[in-house]
């Protein structure tokens, strides 16, 4: 039997790690929810955004939580830009051909991180990178800890962007009721770039927030998504606290199943789920009947 | 107000209106019949901008709106209430209304949301609920709701009928009747006759994607061919 203590410190860690899951997530879900298609383009974004906060401390010195505010905005724009001026003419309104078209994106994001960056791991030093905040007896990693509280803040913030203004009203409303949107003002083709924008800026935020703990190469971002799809999955397609919810527990039993399994088999948990929400319960735990 | 002038429209290069044109003028209230299928709820896509128009021209107050997308001619004031709501269902009644003035009339969005409340103050006792969970009376005036916070110069209700117990259509169309004599120019399009006949100064029978009748609504109601034209006697 292994020490509480242990256990307790797999726990945070895997809560901390699953806050990032969840704001990756995030993206993929509302993208989902609104524009209903699966954005294959996601890792490669997400890898992409990496290589950004890698220049940005690199080549001009930047810190990462300093960057949050230049690449967020920066991410939100090209997000937009990539559906209003590639997706949506690409896939003229079919939603098969969207799939296609972000998977082309992917593999054109891949191999252009690759021509310039080749393929090596490439990391950046921050001085608070190995920093500890010590409780009772658990050792929790400073950046680890900032990345835990600023996911909680962005999934806030975006809730009430949802909810309270009327862009966020007009997402959930396109995500519902085309037309009927189309028919009360809201120009619907705005709207499916604003949700991808924001799926764009939430992976540059956890970019931000990830770089000072983890390494970078031109496929870093993959094994990130592949974990977020599972969240989705779990939490149910297109619902934020699903993904907020799926994103701390697919954190936690990673965690944990590295901790009793191994490190390398770590991931086995996530699968595991991934099927038993499939075989028990597809729509996922918030997730409407479809 | 709304002069539509030999409208082609259809879907997928079939036209399946053939050279249409009609009048509202200001303040007025008209009539646009016809049974299931003969094309008006393409007329009405066709003039909010969702249908693409093959040949012909529609205008409003006076400038061509034809090739303009549905949020530019909801900012110019036409709206238009779809057949079947697609109110969002996923919203409370609140937020539905509110999207109303997503894109026109925002700076009246209080002033507009209590004067609906009074109009239908059904939609008063269910603010905070899910849209979806609302009966079909009551989905359709959220739905003519939603239009009338847009602060519209003309109103289209595609079939508000549709699916509502006689007595819910007596009560939906003494408020439309309220409503329009407001001064607000209404084209009513529906299936039920004799109650658009009631309500409209005008009506445009429709057949076959051509305007097989019009005239005043009083003489249309004594006309023998309408009863022929329509039930297809």
């Amino acid at each position: 039997m292994l020490k509480l203590d242990i256990f307790l410190s797999a726990l945070a860690n895997g809560l901390m790690t699953g806050a990032v899951y969840a704001l990756i997530a995030l993206g993929l879900t509302l993208v989902y929810g609104v524009l209903h298609i699966i954005n294959f383009a996601h890792g490669a974004m997400l890898t992409a955004a990496m290589f950004a906060v890698f220049i940005c401390h690199a080549w001009l010195g930047i810190d990462p939580y300093l960057a949050v505010f230049i690449l967020t905005p920066l991410f939100f724009g090209l997000g937009y830009a990539i559906q209003r001026l590639v997706i949506s003419p690409a896939s003229h309104g079919d939603d098969s051909n969207i799939l296609l078209v972000t998977l082309g994106l992917s593999i054109i994001i891949e191999n252009g991180l690759l021509m310039g960056f080749r393929s090596d791991t490439r990391s950046i030093d921050v001085p608070y990178g190995f920093s500890v905040i010590e409780i009772g007896n658990l050792f929790l990693s400073t950046p680890k800890v900032i990345a835990f509280v600023a996911a909680f803040v962005v999934a806030g913030l975006l809730g009430l962007l949802l909810v309270r203004t009327d862009t966020g009203k007009a997402i959930r409303a396109v995500a519902k009721e085309r037309t009927g949107a189309a028919l009360s003002g809201i120009d619907v083709e705005h709207i499916y770039a604003v949700t991808f924008g924001i799926g764009a800026a939430c992976l540059a935020i956890a970019a931000c927030l990830l770089m000072p703990t983890f390494l970078v190469n031109p496929r870093a971002g993959n094994a990130f998504v592949l974990v977020a799809f599972t969240i989705v999955v779990l939490g149910g397609m297109g619902s934020i606290g699903g993904a907020l919810i799926g994103g701390l527990i697919i954190g936690v039993v990673e965690s944990l199943s590295g901790l009793y399994f191994g490190e390398s088999l770590g991931q086995i948990g996530i699968f595991l789920i991934f099927i038993l929400v499939l075989l028990f319960r597809p729509t996922g735990l918030f997730g409407a009947k479809a | 107000m709304l002069e539509v002038r030999g409208l082609v429209t259809g879907y997928g290069g079939v036209p399946i209106l053939r050279g249409l044109s009609l009048d509202v003028a200001e303040g007025e209230v008209i009539a646009v019949l016809g049974a299931n299928g003969v094309g008006k709820t393409t007329l009405n896509r066709a003039i909010s901008g969702l249908n693409h128009v093959m040949s012909g021209v529609i205008r409003f107050e006076g400038e061509a709106i034809s090739g303009l997308s549905p949020p530019e001619i909801v900012a110019r004031g036409l709206i238009h209430v779809p057949e079947g709501r697609k109110i969002f269902p996923n919203m409370s009644v609140r937020e539905n209304l509110e999207l109303g003035s997503y894109r026109r009339g925002k700076g009246n969005r209080t002033r507009n949301l209590e004067r609906i409340f009074t109009i239908f103050p059904r939609l008063l006792e269910r603010t905070d609920q899910f849209a979806g969970t609302l009966s079909g009376g009551e989905q359709q005036m959220l739905a003519i709701g939603r239009g009338l916070m847009a602060e519209p110069k003309l109103l289209i209700l595609d079939e508000p009928s549709l699916g509502l117990s006689p007595l819910l259509v007596e009560e939906l169309f003494a408020l439309i009747a309220r409503i329009a004599s407001e001064g607000l120019a209404v084209m009513l399009v529906e299936q039920n006759v004799v109650q658009s006949l009631e309500l409209a100064s005008r009506a445009y029978v429709l057949e076959h994607g051509a305007i097989a009748m019009q005239g005043l609504a009083a003489d249309l109601k004594r006309d023998p061919e309408l009863e022929k034209t329509y039930l297809g006697l």
